[in-house]
């Protein structure tokens, strides 16, 4: 597919460094999909949809820099919906996201409510100036908020608010968020892995599942393709929490 | 079952159906699971003397009739992935490291340091400066860089031929006098895509290599110019998807294949192409060998 032209509509600030596009057109993803994002002349970046219509974006670099200085009426070019979204199991699910890897949880609550699902949020901020979709989660079910300095909700790491919730209550347990938060998450619910799936991130490059630039250790898992959305169980036996490869292939730590 | 192990270029494969260079080829786990998908042979992405990140994006775009790209040869360097090379192995076929350089000795180096089942000379990738067809266009240089890395290596050497140019086969007959113990042929044709909207090329590069379906009948005609005056094998590479591919490809006198933008339907392609390929010489009674260049010998 050639990247297709998208006006984008609307710009909000969630955060500080974080906004919302809503882009001209519905393409019909499902929660946990992206869209190769081509700022024209910068570069061309993966973005989670947080809603049918949109993407929300944190500033971190010279793309999401690029996408920042962008106001309504510009456009860009959008390859998607690609990569396999989450799958609703169940209809008692939890929600756990850190961050801008909310974003795409809001979305799958949203659905899921629609479909009947009850749906508990366990979210987690750096600080109050950082919460975002607050309104949005709160308006699914129980929302649990936990920032890293107290400023709202409980303080400390989301796994601190994993101590109010009984796991095995849930059907099923969505998680997006910085990949230690999740790894974290991850080890600490070992025995529920079976019933998590998180959206996870690797360096995207083709994004059509040819390149190489994505896969996972030590199944070679093809994360743009076969992915982003992918089974705990799965993460656990793999590099997931330890390395990542960067834009040369070459190995590096986890940030974040 | 026919048998479908071939030797080529020095060295043995259970069957010629390879992994092409720069395909899922970052990693040592996805060329292993190339492997034990059932490929005959895999080769890395290419690998340089130090670590670069490519070009920006968008580095691929799907086009009507095959897939446009400009990686722009990302690599961790070749120090960098003897590791996964390692791993790679562990699927059980054969691991030609695809090496890239912007001279003889770089090449050299490369050859000197990693240790790999066969080298595989990329002396044609269109879109990075200083690198691939820039050398590879001209025959003197290919014929410099093949020795210098056959002087160096312990290993075969093939040499990764472009098809931009007027006469490859001109570079081919400099790949054998450089003592290379194969070619391959064809890298991607150098091409360009624009985005009507805003004008822009898309390409993060601006020019970039068009492969896929579109470039078959052009591999078929190189690998059959190539087959007619070399004695050295021809491994065909370019627009294979299916047996049928296959077969055309070695009737035009290739001894084995290798496939690249077909992995967009994934791992299972290895198995499809192998097992046509196997039915149809059982149907037509015919050994491997006796399709290769069977077009030549019938025109
Ligand atoms: C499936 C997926 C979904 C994502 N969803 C969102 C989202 O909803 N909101 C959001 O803000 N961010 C999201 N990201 C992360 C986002 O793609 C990166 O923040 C962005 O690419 C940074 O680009 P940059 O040029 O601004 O930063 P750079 O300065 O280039 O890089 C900053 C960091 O971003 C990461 N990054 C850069 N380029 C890529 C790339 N091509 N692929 C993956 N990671 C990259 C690297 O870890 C790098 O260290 C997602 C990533 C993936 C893989
Ligand atoms: C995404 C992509 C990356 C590639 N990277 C390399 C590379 O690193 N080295 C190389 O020699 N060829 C590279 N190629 C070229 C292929 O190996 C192959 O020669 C070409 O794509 C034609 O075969 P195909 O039509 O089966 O894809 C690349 C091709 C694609 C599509
Ligand atoms: S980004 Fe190229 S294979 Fe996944």
């Amino acid at each position: 597919m050639r990247p297709l032209d998208c006006v984008i509509q609307e710009v909000r600030s969630e955060a500080p460094k974080i906004r919302t596009l809503r882009l001209d057109r519905e393409i019909d993803p499902a929660p946990g999909q992206y869209a190769m994002i081509w700022v024209r002349g910068v570069d061309e970046i993966p973005m989670s949809f947080s809603g049918p219509d949109t993407i929300t974006v944190q500033e971190v670099g010279i793309a999401t820099q690029a996408l920042f200085s962008l106001g309504a009426g510009s456009s860009i070019g959008l390859r998607g919906p690609l990569g396999r979204g989450f799958v609703l199991r169940g209809d008692r699910i939890l929600l756990i996201g850190g961050g801008v890897g909310t974003a795409p949880l809001a979305f799958l609550g949203e659905q899921a409510r629609r479909s009947g699902a009850e749906v508990t949020s366990l979210v987690g901020f750096r600080s109050s100036e950082e919460i975002i979709f607050e309104t949005r989660f709160e308006a699914l079910g129980d929302t649990i908020i936990t920032t890293d300095d107290g400023s709202v909700g409980i303080r400390g790491r989301v796994a601190e608010g994993l101590k109010q919730l009984d796991l095995s209550e849930y059907s099923q347990i969505y998680l997006c968020g910085p990949e230690l938060m999740m790894w974290d998450i991850i080890s600490r619910a070992r025995l529920h892995s079976g019933k998590i799936q998180a959206c996870i991130n690797r360096y995207f490059k083709c994004a059509v599942g040819v390149c190489g630039s994505c896969c996972l250790d030590p199944e070679g898992l093809r994360v743009c393709v076969e992915g982003p959305v992918v089974s705990a169980d799965r993460l656990l036996e793999s590099e997931f929490g330890r390395y990542r490869r960067g834009p040369t292939g070459g190995r590096g730590p986890c940030r974040g | 079952m026919p048998s479908l192990s071939v030797d080529v270029g020095g060295l043995r494969l259970k069957n010629p159906v390879m992994l092409a260079a720069g395909i899922l080829g970052t990693t040592g786990a996805s060329l292993r699971r190339a492997a034990l998908a059932g490929a005959g042979g895999v080769v890395t992405k290419s690998l340089g003397t130090s670590p670069r990140e490519g070009h920006p994006g968008p580095t691929v775009v799907q086009v009507e009739c095959g897939l446009l790209n400009a990686m722009g040869l990302p690599n961790p360097s070749y120090r960098e992935f003897q590791e996964e090379i390692e791993i790679a192995r562990t699927g059980g076929a054969p691991v030609v490291a695809s090496i890239f350089g912007s001279s003889p000795e770089e090449f050299a180096q490369i050859a000197r340091g990693l240790k790999a089942d066969a080298f595989e000379l990329n002396l044609s990738c269109p879109h990075a400066e200083n690198y691939g067809s820039e050398l590879g266009r001209f025959p003197a240089m290919v014929e410099a860089v093949t020795g210098a890395v056959k002087a160096a290596a312990d290993a075969p050497v093939w040499v990764k031929l472009t098809p931009n140019t007027a006469d490859i086969v001109e570079l081919g007959l400099a790949a054998q006098r450089g003592g290379a113990d194969a070619v391959v042929a064809i890298n991607t044709l150098k091409a360009m895509a624009i985005d009507i909207e805003s004008g822009c090329p898309i390409l993060g590069n601006g020019l970039g290599g068009l492969s896929g379906q579109a470039i078959k009948p052009v591999a078929v005609r190189c690998i059959y110019e190539l087959a007619m005056r070399l004695e050295i094998p021809v491994i065909g590479v370019g627009g294979v998807g299916s047996w049928e591919d296959a077969v055309e490809m070695m009737m035009a006198g290739a001894s084995a294949v290798q496939v690249g933008t077909a992995m967009l339907k994934g791992y299972g392609v290895f198995e499809e192409i192998t097992g046509g390929l196997s039915r149809f010489l059982e149907r037509k009674s015919l050994e491997l060998e006796e399709l290769r260049f069977m077009a030549g010998r019938r025109s």
